[in-house]
């Protein structure tokens, strides 16, 4: 299982970013080959409108099941989340990505609701 | 004569102004009345009228047509408001992002993403006495607020003709959306109160009013809170006040309950009527 | 460090008294104006401009006279009827072009540029209060977007990291678009003002429904509340409904507009009535803030 999260830095110790559209970097784990992979998306300040689908985009580029993030995407973002079958998990905001994964996998998040 | 309400900020009375005066005015003359807030049209809880039509607005956004889709990718490269995805073999369009420039329905080499009709809003048409009031409502998460503006007053154009005065409640700011709301008005009303908060946004909303080249005058609200800057300002701008609405809760209090001011508040009656004279002394257009 | 966010959905309910009377109440906090359409927090905060940055967004398309060759076909595809000519002159009417591209696109002589606009100024100021403010000022015409309203929330952040602080307290912004839902993004708090009025419900209604998706806890504050009691009470049983905290009633009180004019906040000029509240007030949301 691949795990996107969307966070401040590139390392277990990175915060998890609450926003998800503007979120500075997002993280892949690779659970199978337990790698860690990054993508930078501070470019994202120059988007006007639509940061969360550009985001989302990304997720699905980089072939994530899951995805574990603060506040949950918004309307738009989450109308391209539902198209990806991604289990999204939110109300990680502020936890370090180790802690998020350690809440994820002891059942401890809250599942994301795609209601757009 | 078209007569744009605008103000620099929200909350100034700006929709109390613009229903009074037009039901005022609809005692002895035909008048339309258009709330163009659209993000947040309030002139129909002051109003109970007979509902004359209710109206689905829609605006043209790309659908795609997955079997004549060669996956090329083009159109997500063409849209330049990230209204289009292309995830694996599919290809998502966001009618909330897309601003119907057409571009990548037009330059699909396919023809694979036609343009059809979305849903912008609701538009209401009631009818009371001689007023027309026309509201448009934009959908929640819709952010298209210009075109449902523009058809609103294409709407009122063609169903309410031969009316001595067409009043628009503009949205509150200085946005895109009230240059909409305003660039083929005849005259601007700006209402304001007579402080801080407000000479700095009647600031505002005066320099775009005169970058559109646009005749208008002030009515302040709220008379007697605050102090002279307001007024001083007018002068020395040579923006000439039209009215001062007193401060009173009497006032905000039939506000509240959804009522009209002008049948019980006298004194804001007046204000009404001198407002109307002003306006019947405006030239009239050829 | 914990973000919280003010948002009415509609205007003249009183947000930004509140945001000033927050800016004096709560230690250790950035201010952030997000409400740039009708930025009002400075009359009050006196801002003392630090550093400024000149603020790009959107695109506008622009013809090269020296390389257009008159074909005219920009202004056959253009839906906006942005592009006009005049004794064989193409030119765009900025005011009318959305900046789709669409023209540059198809332009035979590539005479066609989409140069980015300047189209306002994002400013770090220092107040009157012990609060730095993060502020800015669009030109004419110029929409508030995510963008802009991202840019001013990301130096707040900064500020709050580089300063130390505990809070961020943005001044959202109106309505229910694009700034709304960047004003949200990443908040630990949003602190609803409204007023007993149709409108106002009628509003705040419509700005919840927004505010819903993104799961983050809410309190609301009706002011004016004795204005009338019935939609008070509609008001009370909709944030029950939907469980959002009320904090507080505040009374119809000339001292707002009164603190407006004399470019004061609340407590500032009459502390026996507003010092304590606002403190208590404060004290209720950090409870939020778990």
């Amino acid at each position: 299982m691949k795990i996107a999260f969307t966070t401040n830095g590139t390392d277990w110790d990175a915060r998890i970013d609450p926003r998800f559209g503007r979120t500075d970097y997002l993280l892949f784990y690779d659970e199978d080959s337990k790698t860690m992979s990054s993508v930078d998306n501070r470019e994202i300040i120059n988007v006007e409108h639509g940061a969360g689908p550009k985001t989302a985009q990304k997720i699905f580029d980089n072939g994530a099941q899951v995805l574990i993030t603060g506040n949950g995407p918004g309307g738009n973002a989450a109308r391209i989340l539902d198209q990806m079958e991604l289990k999204i998990y939110v109300g990680a905001g502020g936890m370090t990505v180790r802690e998020a994964y350690n809440a994820y996998l002891n059942n401890q998040l809250k599942q994301g609701v795609n209601n757009a | 004569m078209k007569i744009a309400i605008a103000s620099g900020k929200g909350g100034t009375g700006k929709t109390t102004l613009a229903v009074n005066l037009a039901l005022r005015a609809a005692e002895t003359m035909p008048v339309a009345l258009l709330d163009l807030d659209v993000e947040e049209p309030n002139g129909g809880i002051f109003i109970q009228a007979e509902i004359v039509e209710q109206r689905t607005m829609h605006r043209l956004v790309p659908e795609w047509d997955e079997a004549s889709c060669t996956l090329c990718g083009k159109c997500a490269d063409v849209c330049r408001f990230n209204a289009i995805l292309k995830l694996g073999k599919k290809i998502i369009v966001m009618p909330e992002l897309c601003h119907s420039c057409h571009a990548c329905s037009e330059l699909c080499p396919a023809g694979a993403l036609p343009m059809r009709e979305t849903v912008l809003g609701k538009l209401r048409h009631y009818r009371l006495g001689k007023l027309d009031f026309v509201e448009s409502k934009l959908e929640i998460g819709v952010e298209m607020a210009s075109p449902l503006i523009g058809q609103t007053i294409g709407y009122a154009e063609s169903r309410c003709p031969g009316k001595s005065y067409v009043f628009r409640d503009c949205p509150p700011g200085t946005s895109c959306a009230v240059m909409d709301a305003t660039k083929d008005a005849d005259f601007v009303i700006l209402v304001t109160e007579p402080t801080p908060f407000g000479l700095h946004d009647l600031g505002l909303a005066v320099e775009t009013m005169r970058h559109l080249g646009k005749p208008m005058a002030v009515v302040i609200n709220r008379m007697g809170i605050g102090n002279d800057d307001v007024l001083r300002y007018c002068e020395s701008e040579r923006l000439p006040v039209w009215g001062k609405f007193p401060n009173r809760r009497e006032i905000a209090e039939l506000y509240s309950r959804g009522e009209l001011i002008y049948p019980q508040v006298e004194a804001f009656r007046r204000e009404l009527d001198s407002i109307l004279q002003q306006l019947e002394s405006l030239p009239r257009q050829p | 460090m914990k973000e919280i966010v003010i948002i009415s959905g509609k205007g003249g309910t009183g947000k930004t008294s509140v945001a000033a009377a927050l800016a004096y109440t709560v230690p250790r906090v950035v201010m952030a104006d997000c409400d740039v359409d009708a930025a009002d927090l400075h009359l009050i905060l006196k801002p003392v401009v630090q550093s400024s940055e000149d603020f790009y967004s959107g695109v506008r398309a622009e013809i090269d006279a020296q390389s257009c060759v008159g074909c005219g076909k920009c202004e056959e595809i253009c839906r906006f009827g942005a592009i006009s000519h005049e004794s064989g002159k193409f030119s765009v009417d900025k005011l009318d072009c959305e900046g789709c591209g669409y023209c540059q696109l198809i332009c035979p002589a590539k005479a066609i540029s989409l140069p980015e606009q300047k189209v306002g100024q994002c400013f770090i100021s220092d107040t009157r209060f012990a609060c730095r403010l993060i502020h800015a000022k669009l030109g004419i015409g110029a929409d508030n977007s995510g963008k802009l309203v991202a840019k001013v929330k990301k130096e707040a952040r900064q500020e709050a990291t580089r300063t130390g602080m505990d809070y961020i307290l943005v001044d959202g912004s109106p309505g229910i678009g694009c700034p709304v839902i960047s004003s949200l993004s990443g908040a630990d708090f949003v602190l609803l003002v409204t007023e007993p009025t149709l409108s106002g419900l009628n509003d705040l209604n419509r700005v919840w429904q927004l505010t819903a998706r993104f799961q983050i806890p809410a309190g609301c504050i009706i002011n004016k509340a004795d204005l009338n009691p019935q939609v008070t009470a509609q008001i009370k049983d909709f944030l029950t409904q939907q469980g959002i905290r009320h904090l507080d009633d505040l009374p119809y009180d000339e001292d707002f507009s009164q603190a407006i004019t004399l470019g004061k906040c609340l407590p500032e000029i009459n502390p026996g009535k507003w010092k304590t509240r606002f403190a208590n007030l404060w004290q209720g949301i950090t409870k939020e803030l778990k």
